[in-house]
């Protein structure tokens, strides 16, 4: 029986944050197999895709041969270098600081880049494959971070955490492929807000396991940390905004 | 090779954009650890001590870059 306590907030994680990775990159290859074909655009994401695939297969087992402890305070760390950066930037984008990304706004700086280089050839076309291929692995890269950090929890959570970043990618795809243009609609910040909340807390209790630190309530010291850093971030927001407020009539 | 270096630039500023507020997580991290190695009176207290210190350079450094 699946134990859903402790497969479900890594799966979340996951899911959410694979969700904002995918739209960003559906906006730049629905530019490019908009300007340049769609046959060119669609072999160059799959083609990362392999890749991205191949890295999670050779990635996945070769961290069961690193000492748990090690293990966690390495990924530990490197989730709250993630998630923390996260976390900052929706702050500041929730309180006004910085603005909102606007997937509309990508969308045509991408096509107007697409379309400086020239009309495509009959065939393959290069600029198209080596642009969907790019962005697909830089985003995809994310993801594969993601999926293989909150798996490092225990051996049973790669698979689960696997499927949840799978199914956020067929969603946003098959979302693509029904509407045609990019999902603007996508609450982005909302999503790497809580996104940012999850890796955070992920973080912090695996860097702190790594440590040694013995943890109150072991595994459900992980929804105190997620409650703790909410209510750190909209605390956040709120002096965030303050200030901006203040900068703005001081101007 | 420049997609590569791209690559790579992208996979270090995902962990970094902020220096000081990267160094702040590192160095946190490092002195739980330290305490946790070393002071066995604070060893029970060293997951909460981990939670304040890094809510403390989320705020901070949220603030400081609104203050800009």
């Amino acid at each position: 029986m699946l134990n859903w306590g402790l497969i479900g907030p890594p799966m979340l994680a996951a899911f959410l944050a694979s969700i904002v990775e995918a739209v960003e990159a559906l906006t730049v290859v629905l530019a490019v197999g908009a300007t340049r074909g769609w046959k060119s655009a669609v072999a160059g994401a799959v083609l990362a895709l392999g890749v991205l695939l191949a890295l999670v297969a050779i990635l996945g087992p070769a961290l069961s041969l690193i000492p748990l402890t090690l293990l966690q305070l390495v990924v530990g760390t490197l989730l709250l270098l993630f998630g923390m950066r996260w976390l900052r930037k929706a702050i500041l984008r929730a309180a006004g600081v910085l603005a909102l990304h606007d997937e509309a706004a990508a969308y045509q700086t991408r096509m107007a880049a697409m379309q400086k280089h020239g009309a495509a050839s009959g065939g393959w076309d290069t600029v198209a494959i080596s642009t969907a291929f790019q962005i697909t692995l830089l985003e995809g890269v994310e993801v594969v971070f993601i999926v293989i950090a909150v798996s490092a929890g225990g051996p049973g959570l790669l698979i689960p955490a696997s499927l949840a970043a799978i199914a956020a990618v067929v969603v946003v795809v098959l979302l693509g492929l029904i509407v045609h243009q990019p999902l603007s609609r996508v609450p982005e910040n909302t999503l790497k807000f809580v996104v940012g909340i999850l890796l955070s807390a992920f973080g912090a209790f695996w860097a702190g396991a790594g440590l040694g630190v013995a943890w109150p309530g072991d595994d459900w010291s992980i929804l105190a940390l997620v409650g703790g850093f909410a209510v750190v971030a909209l605390v956040s927001v709120i002096g965030c905004r303050g200030l901006a407020a203040r900068k703005a009539v001081a101007s | 090779m420049s997609w590569l270096k791209r690559i790579l630039d992208e996979a270090i500023g995902l962990f970094v954009d902020d220096g000081a507020f990267a160094l702040a997580i590192v160095v946190c991290v490092a002195v739980v650890g330290a305490l946790t190695l070393w002071v066995s009176a604070v060893r029970p207290y060293c997951g909460p001590i981990l939670f304040v210190g890094l809510a403390a350079i989320l705020v901070e450094s949220a603030l400081r870059r609104a203050r800009k």
